[in-house]
Order: C-alpha cells, then sequence, then structure tokens
C-alpha cells in the first residue's frame, strides 16, 4: 500500500510537469486553432535563452526577464511572418507550418546559445523531503512539490488573467468565433500576438521546471509528446483540463509501469515494461471512444 | 500551344474514362517511364541508385499511401511509419519462415499484414476525427514499435532486435545490385502508383472524398462511413507496408524497429502537405521535396560558406541546414499552402494558353 | 516536375565539384559524423577529437609516411537512413583509398555492415555496433573494436565482484537499461553471468527517450539492489541522475556503460552525478601527453575543429582521439605491409585492422597512455581488447578508480560465436577459415 501511494503520488507530481507542456498547446489552440507542433522547441529555446543568458554572467532573475523577452519577441514575430500569412488556410497547413518553426527553433536556438546539454540551477534540490521519509518512509521530492505549486500559481493566473482582464475577454471572444470578434472591433491580430507571448511565458516556466530536473538540451523538444494524450483527455480547448489531464496521465502511467509489465511477463514470459512510451495515448484512445472530445472539451455540432 | 486539349474528341466510353483522358498527359507519362526505366538506369551510378533514388520512390510510395488516407479520405495520421514497420518485420517473417517463398508475394503479404493491423487502428476513425484523431494514431506508432521491440518472434531472437533482411530473389535469379534494385522498386511503384490514381476516381474513392469534404454530409447521401474509412485505412497501410518491405530489402538491408520513428512518420507527412494533399503526383513531389532538400543544403552549404570565407564551424552549417530546412517549408507553405502538385497544375493552366494568354 | 529538377541538377554539380578536392597521392578518410540534433553535443567532442588528430598527424609529420590525409565530413544525425546516404556519397572516393569508417552510431554501424564488406571498406566501431562481429571469419570489414557491450557488462560486474570481496553470491543487481537495439545488447551477456556468479538479475527497460523515470526509480528503491548497472543514452543519463538522488539511491552503487560515462553526462545532471561511476577505455584530461600536444601543434596553428575549446581534455573528445590514433596506427600497418609512403584501399587497411598490434609501448611512443588499451587483433578476435577502466565522477571531473579490467573471454566470446553462426546460416555466408589467413 505504501508502495502503491508513492508511485501514485509521484505520477501525479510528474503529471503536473506533463500538464506545464500541455498548457501551451491549449493556450494557441484556443486562441487561434492552430495546433502548435513547435511547443516543445519553443519550450526548449526557452530554457536554452536562460542558460545561455546565465553563460554570459547574467543573473538568473535578469536572464529570465530576457528569456521572456525573447520569447515574446519570438511569438510576435511567429504571428507576424508566419501565421498572419496563412489565415484561411485549414488547420493541417497551419499545423505543418508550425512544424516548420521547429525545426527553425532547432536549428537556431543551439546555434545561437550553444548545443552542450547544460544544468540549471533554480535552487531548490530535487531530494527527498526528510520529514515525510523518515516518518512514512516515503519518497516524495522538494523539487515536484514546488513545481506543483508554481503549475497550479500558473493556472489560477491564467484563470484570472482570461475571466477577468480586458485582454482575457477579448481573447475568449476570439476563441469563440474568430469572425464575430473581428466585426465587433477587437483586433485579431494584437490578440494572436499576446497568445503567442503568452504561450512563450508557460514555455519559459516549463523549460525552466524541466531543464532544473534533467538539463537544459535537446530532449527538452521531446516534452511534447508527453503533453499531447494529456491534450486529448482534458481536451484541446481547457485549460483546467490539462491540469486534470496531467494528473490522469502521470499517476495512472507510472502505475501502469509498475503494476502491468509484470502481468504480461505472467501471460507472455520474457521481459516486458517500458510501456510509458505508448501507455499515456492507448489511455488517451481509450477516453476518445467514451468522449470524443475530451474531459472539459466544447461538444463540436457537425451540421450539413 | 504544346498543352491543348482542343481537338480531342472522345467517341467512345472506354477513350473518355482512361487514365489519361488527355494526350500530352499520356505522351508525358510514357516519356517519364521511358526515362526512369530506361535512360536511367544507363546513366545513373550507384550512388544514384542507392542514396536517392531508391529511398525517393519507397518513400513516394509511403507518402502516396498517406496520401490515399489523408489527402483523400481526410482521416489525419501519425503513424504511417509504424505500418512500414509492420510491413517491413512481416516480409522478413514470411521470408524466414515459408521456405522458397517468391519476394514478391512475400511483399504482398507483407503489405496485407500491414493492412490488417491498420484497419485495426483505423477503428477510433469510426468516433472520432482531425487532430484527436492524429493523436490517436500516434498510440499505433508508439505500440506496433514497441511490440516489435518487445516480443523477440518478431525479430527471429536476435539478441538487438534488429532484423538482416535476406536476399531478394525472383526464381533463382537474385536481384542485388543497386540498379536491379533500383528496377524492382521502380515497377512496383509504377504498378501501385497507376493503381491507386485508377482506385482515386473509381466509386471508392469518390466515396472517400464525399468522407473528407464532410463525414455527415456524406453520410447522408448513403455512403457507409465504416466500410469506407476502414478501406481507407487498410489501403493506406498496404501501400505504406510494402514501402516498409521495400525499405528494409532494398534500401537500408537491416533495421530495427526504432529506426521506424515518429520522427519518420512526420517525414512522410510533411511530403504529402508540401507535395499536396489529394494529389497523387504530388506523394512524388513532395518526397523528392523532403528527401532531397537537405542533402542539397548538406552538399551546398559547407561548399557555400567556404566560398565566401564565412568562419563556420561544422556544427555551425549542420545547425543552419536544419534552420533552413524549417524556414523553407514555412516559406512554400506560405507561397502556395496548396502543395507543389498546386504549382504544377497552375503551370499546366499557363501552358494551356500560351504562348497566346489572351 | 520542374521544382524538384533544378536541385537535382545542382546537386549534380556541387558533387563534381567536390570530388575534384581529392588527390590520389592523399590517404581519405569518410567521416559519417553527426552534430547536431539530440546527441549533437557528444558527436561534437567526439569528431572534433578525430579530426583534431587528423589535423595534428598532418601538421606535426606531414601525413602518414609523407601522406597526407585529407577528409570529408557528412552529416547523419544520428538517422540511419542518412547515414547511409552519407556513405554513399562518399563511396566513390572511399573505394580508392580510405581509413575505417567510425559510425558512432549502431544503427548506422548497421545498416552498413552488407553494404561495406561488398564494397571492400572497414567499418570500425569501436564499443558499438554488431557485437558478433567479432567473429571475423562472419564479417571480414566489421571490427567491433577495443569492447563490445557484453565484454563491458562483463568487465563491470568483475569490477563489481573486486568490490565486495571476490563474490557476488546472492547479491542483487539491477540492470537498467534504454529499450532498443543498444539496451538490448548486453542482456545475454549478464544472465550467463548471473547464472555463473549466483546473483539476481532485475531488468529494467526505460522507453525512448528517457526523460521520465520515477517509476523505474521507484522500483529500484523497492527491490533495493545492492548495484545498478546502467546502459543509458542522451538525456536518460541525467534523468537517472537525478531520479537516483530523488529516491535517495547511492550513487556509488550506480555503474554506466561507456555511452553514459561523459562530462556530457554528468554536468547537467549537477550534484546528483557525484559518485556516479562508468566504463570507459579513455581518460580525461589534457595532461594526456599526446592531449597536450595536439592542443599545443593543432590549436597553436589556430586549426582546432571544436567551436568550444572547453571541450578539449573532455572523455569524448579524448575517445574521439584514440579513435583516430587507432585508425591511423592502422593505416600504418597496412603502408607497412603495402608500401610505405603510398595511400592504401578498404582491403588493405581491413588487413591492417585483423592485424593490428598496438603494444604499450608504441601507446607511449605516441603519447597515448591511457587513451587506449593494448589492442591485437587478429582473424577470431575482432574486439582486440575487451578491456575497459572504471572512472569516477568526483563533482568536477572523471577520475579512474581501475586499472584495466578484461570482462570474461571464455564466457562471453563463445555467444558471440554462435550469433554470428546464425546470422552466416541466415545470409547463406561461408564463413572464413580463420586458420588459413595470415
Amino acid at each position: 500500500m505504501r508502495f502503491f501511494l508513492e508511485v501514485l503520488i509521484s505520477g501525479l507530481l510528474s503529471g503536473v510537469m506533463y500538464s506545464l507542456v500541455a498548457l501551451g498547446f491549449v493556450l494557441i489552440y484556443k486562441a487561434s486553432g492552430v495546433f502548435n507542433f513547435a511547443q516543445g522547441a519553443m519550450v526548449y529555446l526557452a530554457a536554452l535563452s536562460v542558460v545561455g543568458c546565465m553563460e554570459k554572467g547574467v543573473p538568473l532573475w535578469l536572464a529570465i526577464i530576457l528569456a521572456f523577452i525573447i520569447m515574446t519577441l519570438f511569438g510576435i514575430a511567429t504571428e507576424k511572418f508566419v501565421l498572419r500569412k496563412l489565415v484561411n488556410q485549414p488547420p493541417i497547413t497551419l499545423f505543418m507550418a508550425t512544424i516548420g518553426l521547429a525545426f527553425f527553433i532547432e536549428g537556431l536556438a543551439p546555434m545561437v546559445f550553444g548545443s552542450d546539454p547544460r544544468a540549471l540551477d533554480i535552487g531548490i534540490v530535487d531530494e527527498p523531503i526528510e520529514a515525510i521519509l523518515n516518518s512514512w518512509g516515503m519518497v516524495i521530492s522538494k523539487f515536484d512539490l514546488v513545481a506543483a505549486a508554481i503549475a497550479a500559481l500558473l493556472v489560477t493566473t491564467l484563470a484570472l488573467f482570461f475571466q477577468y482582464t480586458r485582454i482575457g475577454r477579448a481573447l475568449r471572444a476570439v476563441a469563440d468565433d474568430h469572425q464575430a470578434a473581428l466585426s465587433i472591433g477587437i483586433p485579431l491580430q494584437h490578440i494572436w500576438a499576446i497568445v503567442w507571448g503568452v504561450a512563450g511565458f508557460v514555455a519559459l516556466v516549463a523549460g525552466m521546471l524541466w531543464g532544473a530536473r534533467n538539463g537544459v538540451q535537446f530532449a527538452l523538444t521531446f516534452t511534447a509528446l508527453k503533453a499531447l494524450p494529456v491534450l486529448i483527455i482534458g481536451g484541446f480547448t481547457s485549460v483546467p483540463g490539462a491540469i486534470v489531464g496531467g494528473l490522469i496521465i502521470g499517476a495512472s502511467e507510472k502505475l501502469a509501469e509498475i503494476y502491468l509489465p509484470p502481468l504480461m511477463e505472467s501471460a507472455f514470459g520474457g521481459n516486458f515494461g517500458g510501456i510509458e512510451g505508448w501507455f499515456p495515448y492507448v489511455l488517451a484512445l481509450g477516453f476518445l471512444l467514451i468522449r470524443p472530445e475530451g474531459l472539459f472539451g466544447e461538444k463540436h455540432i457537425d451540421r450539413v | 500551344m504544346l498543352y491543348r486539349e482542343a481537338g480531342q474528341f472522345k467517341s467512345s466510353y472506354a477513350a473518355d474514362q482512361q487514365l489519361f483522358p488527355i494526350r500530352q498527359d499520356r505522351i508525358g507519362v510514357i516519356l517519364l517511364l521511358v526515362v526512369a526505366f530506361v535512360v536511367v538506369p544507363m546513366v545513373a551510378g550507384d550512388y544514384w541508385f542507392s542514396a536517392i533514388l531508391i529511398p525517393f520512390l519507397i518513400f513516394a510510395l509511403a507518402a502516396l499511401g498517406l496520401n490515399l488516407l489523408t489527402g483523400y479520405a481526410g482521416q489525419l495520421s501519425l503513424g504511417s511509419a509504424a505500418f512500414m514497420a509492420v510491413g517491413a518485420y512481416a516480409a522478413y517473417n514470411f521470408q524466414l519462415r515459408i521456405d522458397g517463398l517468391p519476394m514478391v508475394l512475400s511483399f504482398a503479404l507483407a503489405g496485407l499484414t500491414a493492412a490488417g493491423v491498420g484497419i485495426l487502428f483505423g477503428l477510433p476513425s469510426l468516433w472520432i476525427k482531425g487532430f484527436y484523431l492524429a493523436v490517436a494514431t500516434l498510440a499505433a506508432q508508439f505500440f506496433i514499435v514497441w511490440c516489435l521491440t518487445k516480443f523477440p518472434w518478431f525479430s527471429n531472437h536476435s539478441s538487438s532486435g534488429v532484423i538482416s533482411t535476406q536476399k531478394i530473389t525472383f526464381f533463382g535469379y537474385v536481384v542485388a545490385s543497386p540498379r536491379e534494385k533500383y528496377l524492382l522498386v521502380l515497377t512496383l511503384v509504377t504498378v501501385l502508383a497507376l493503381a491507386a490514381k485508377n482506385l482515386v476516381r473509381s466509386s471508392t474513392g469518390r466515396a472517400w472524398m464525399a468522407v473528407r469534404d464532410m463525414d455527415v454530409a456524406a453520410e447522408v447521401i448513403g455512403i457507409r462511413l465504416m466500410p469506407t474509412k476502414l478501406l481507407a485505412f487498410a489501403v493506406s497501410s498496404f501501400y505504406c507496408g510494402v514501402a516498409g518491405a521495400l525499405y528494409a530489402f532494398c534500401y537500408l538491408g537491416s533495421v530495427e524497429p526504432d529506426g521506424f520513428s515518429l520522427d519518420m512518420s512526420f517525414r512522410i507527412l510533411f511530403m504529402i502537405i508540401i507535395g499536396g494533399m489529394g494529389s497523387i503526383l504530388g506523394s512524388f513531389l513532395g518526397a523528392a521535396f523532403i528527401l532531397l532538400l537537405p542533402i542539397f543544403l548538406d552538399i551546398t552549404l559547407p561548399a557555400l560558406a567556404g566560398l565566401l570565407g564565412l568562419p563556420f564551424s561544422n556544427a555551425t552549417v549542420s545547425h543552419i541546414q536544419i534552420l533552413v530546412f524549417g524556414a523553407l517549408i514555412m516559406f512554400f507553405l506560405i507561397v502556395e499552402p496548396h502543395g507543389l502538385a498546386r504549382l504544377w497544375q497552375i503551370a499546366k493552366e499557363k501552358l494551356r494558353l500560351w504562348p497566346f494568354p489572351h | 516536375m520542374f521544382a524538384y529538377r533544378k536541385p537535382l541538377l545542382m546537386t549534380a554539380v556541387s558533387l563534381a565539384l567536390l570530388s575534384q578536392a581529392a588527390s590520389a597521392e592523399d590517404q581519405f578518410f569518410p567521416i559519417t559524423s553527426y552534430r547536431v540534433g539530440p546527441y549533437g553535443a557528444n558527436g561534437q567532442s567526439f569528431y572534433g577529437g578525430f579530426v583534431d588528430y587528423l589535423n595534428y598527424v598532418n601538421l606535426k609529420d606531414g601525413g602518414i609516411n609523407g601522406v597526407k590525409l585529407v577528409w570529408e565530413e557528412c552529416e547523419t544525425e544520428y538517422n540511419n537512413a542518412k547515414g547511409v546516404e552519407c556513405y554513399e556519397r562518399m563511396k566513390a572516393k572511399a573505394k580508392v583509398s580510405t581509413g575505417p569508417i567510425h559510425t558512432m552510431s549502431t544503427g548506422v554501424a548497421y545498416a552498413l555492415i552488407d553494404k561495406a564488406t561488398e564494397d571492400k571498406i572497414p567499418l570500425a566501431m569501436m564499443g558499438y555496433g554488431r557485437t558478433d562481429a567479432v567473429d571475423g571469419s562472419v564479417f571480414p570489414y566489421a571490427f567491433p573494436l577495443v569492447t563490445t557491450y557484453q565484454m563491458q557488462a562483463s568487465a563491470i560486474l568483475k569490477f563489481i565482484k573486486d568490490k565486495e570481496k571476490g563474490s557476488l553470491d546472492g547479491k542483487k543487481i539491477v540492470f537498467l537499461y534504454h529499450d532498443s537495439a543498444y539496451g538490448k545488447e548486453p542482456i545475454v551477456a549478464l544472465q550467463e553471468e548471473a547464472k555463473l556468479n549466483k546473483f539476481t538479475l532485475i531488468q529494467i527497460p526505460v522507453a525512448h527517450p528517457g526523460n521520465e523515470q520515477s517509476a523505474q526509480w521507484l522500483k529500484i528503491r523497492q527491490e533495493n539492489p545492492d548495484y545498478v548497472i546502467f546502459w543509458g543514452w542522451g538525456v536518460m543519463n541525467q534523468t537517472a541522475l537525478k531520479a537516483a538522488q530523488k529516491v535517495g539511491f547511492a550513487r556509488e552503487k550506480m555503474i554506466g556503460s561507456w555511452w553514459a560515462g561523459s562530462e556530457e553526462d554528468t554536468v547537467p545532471a549537477g550534484d546528483a552525478a557525484k559518485g556516479y561511476m562508468a566504463a570507459t577505455w579513455n581518460v580525461a584530461g589534457k595532461d594526456v601527453p599526446l592531449i597536450a600536444d595536439i592542443e599545443k601543434v593543432v590549436y597553436g596553428a589556430g586549426k582546432g575543429d571544436l567551436q568550444d575549446k572547453t571541450k578539449l581534455g573532455t572523455i569524448l573528445y579524448n575517445r574521439g582521439v584514440s579513435a583516430a590514433v587507432l585508425s591511423v596506427e592502422a593505416l600504418r600497418g597496412a603502408q607497412a605491409k603495402y608500401g610505405k609512403g603510398k595511400p592504401v584501399n578498404g582491403e588493405q587497411v581491413r588487413w591492417a585492422l585483423e592485424n593490428l598490434n598496438i603494444t604499450d609501448a608504441r601507446l607511449k611512443e605516441i603519447g597515448a597512455v591511457n587513451l587506449l588499451p593494448p589492442i591485437k587483433t587478429s582473424c577470431t578476435n575482432h574486439e582486440g581488447s575487451g578491456m575497459v577502466k572504471i572512472q569516477q565522477w568526483d563533482g568536477a571531473k572523471w577520475v579512474p578508480v581501475s586499472g584495466w579490467i578484461e570482462g570474461n573471454k571464455e564466457l562471453i566470446h563463445p555467444l558471440f560465436k554462435t550469433s554470428a553462426q546464425q546470422y552466416a546460416k541466415e545470409k547463406n555466408i561461408t564463413p572464413r577459415d580463420c586458420a588459413k589467413e595470415s
């Protein structure tokens, strides 16, 4: 039981890390209907800019601000030079363009900041909390807890931002209906630029946490793969969905990795395991069969 | 002037329904085939066969398969590489386990196996669509590769999971040199491409397109969604499976499951988007573009950097290469969102009037 | 149609231009390198060292017996298909004269074995690649030199056994591995060793890319093994070290393969890497006389390949140098047999690789002490050594903590023989008779 709980909690905490990446997808999809495959690459770019600036002797806080500026400029440039020219194209073309963007970033970022994997120290050690370890014998990492707190803070801020600010209202209007929003005088392009800026900020947070956890390196781009099943379960357009989806994926994938392989081994013999690559996707697929638009996604009604 | 169909009268149904109804197209295709089957084998060297033409044809075939599914039937898939893996491992196992099975039969069986797996993973398409479906096909991508890694039977218990393909024989004749392999691949690709061209204008193809444009509407006019969608998955996977078998047997010679990565699925998707969705020709153009552009950049950029005396290190050149690749994809999408095939169509329109456009 | 003919044409033109660069008097090296992508950082160090040593030989001695070394690099991005394209691109030149090809990728090496055998171009797979190619009778052109995954795993076990006062009886050892060809290779050897030494072996795979391992490490914590043998690659390495810290598993009980033992693997993990051990066959540091001399001669002349000079003397840089030293020694051997002062072709280099004899004295002579173990190859043994050192990360640098350790050859080599024979049977290859080779 203790072991089960331990796995469950660590799974939930890992899930929060997936949610962080998924959030970036949701923001952009919600506001512009673009499935931004470059989100993983943006996570890499953000973390790399922080480390790159720090290597030039900039203190951490300033590096974060600089990285935020870089990400915002990058978002605006993407909107201006790529997406604006592709307005009214089918979603798959836009999707493809973001894959092109991902390549672009994957070439650009290491060229500017160097491709060595590097450590990013944000002052929190990834160690078990002594008190819990001693009294219950469970391993719960300080770092993961801090990450979860940051994610919670981020989601609350975003929710408030969407709900109560002028820009937030405009964002929701655009998300509901581009044409209608445009017709009542909401400047679509500004809104999109802002959304890309916010997604850049989310990428920065995700990049710093993932970077501090595993080192800043090219593999940060792979974090996107962990975020996709989260998106399916939570729905492409829901901010809370990203969090809930992340928790579900994180917990179930860890439990599956521990408890499924022994079952398969007794059934087939041999050595299974390493199922984390596909399990979240199959789980998400199962979810889709029950709720084709995700847990919190908007129900889409087809009319002829 | 050159490309004018005026004056070509169809006096029978057969003439009107042929695969290439315009005389210039017929001549063009025949010329192309003559070049591909006769001229190229005479002039091209080993490098061209092994490193460019064979992979180009194989990827064009895979892109064609995906195009049938995505471009014609409107079902977005990100698992093409996994279906190629099924084809590759199936062909290997058929050769290994059935003595004296002719190679071509083994390729066909590999395609059928892939088609079966494709139907299985196509089932969710009955419920879900769009990007949700795309992400669901990722389940196929990861699950299939994992299965091939985990069950040692598939790789004949090799300790590493890598398979090394058998010799390709035709009734005792061994296909070994790059030129012979090229001809084999070319023949299969030609046959399958013409078959696809024929298929998409048949009632099946029209049903696919109706489903693509709006599946609810298609259902209303009496197209049964389930068989239509599943057939699209089956045919698409068949093409991918054959492409995978060719990839293993005629191109690499030894493959591991990890080689059929998500990255490869994406590459195939690029090919059809850049080349043109819903176009047979587009699959070929896209495959050429995506495969040749990196090679071209790889060869020219360092030379260019050297020529201009830029102090680039090797790593920088490689990074620029990826950057330019990404930028060119975006550029092409902005310039021509419907792909290279659309450019070709525009060129045809122009040619129709040329040289008297008014 | 038009859209792709033009690039094709230009490719052809640029190919024609490139192929004029090398002259017939020079010794050509085809280099299939990777400097971008997920593993780009590793490639930059390795191929930096490799190219620097070739440059060094040119600058210092004017080449090998007066034959200048020239090379061409082609980026594979650690991708099998691109590796094949690179190989085919450089093949025409490599058929005239060639050094051994180092792919630094098991996948690319696998894809090239048949082609290279046919084209008579030797493949050097130092510590990776197709391991049963140790049996040269079936694989004449493939050389898994220095060590293989199996021999390495065996050597690591020997190291543990020595630490445990000569017995592994009743111990529990976890094998945590990257779930791919690379990670799976040593399993056979570990299972045999487990039978022989009566320890419990627990295999735990990690799915690619391995940036999430909390489940695996919780399992390790629950099993509470005596040691973890670790076959990681890329981001999996840092993640494992961090996760070990997270569950409080002592890093001193964790021993990695040589793909998991460079500065690129430990530095990003920060303090979590301290105490971690890994196998290697070359030491780190600039105090190796050869490395110091390369810095003086090559970088002194401003011809260094590294963009980031701090990489000089790192594990992977020095490994690149060790690979180049081995290649150049093979070329010297080939020239000695087939005519000094002339470039040698693949067949001749193959002979030299099969009759390699690099002694300690020779290593000392070129200043490459501790960059390579002594190597003596033969037709039946393409590995030639099977020795590794164990090194430990002290928080700032890798420190060797053992001498050369040889894996259990009597146990492991027969496994290669069986596997090679199965391959020969599948492929209808008649093995050479090694007794007749000289």
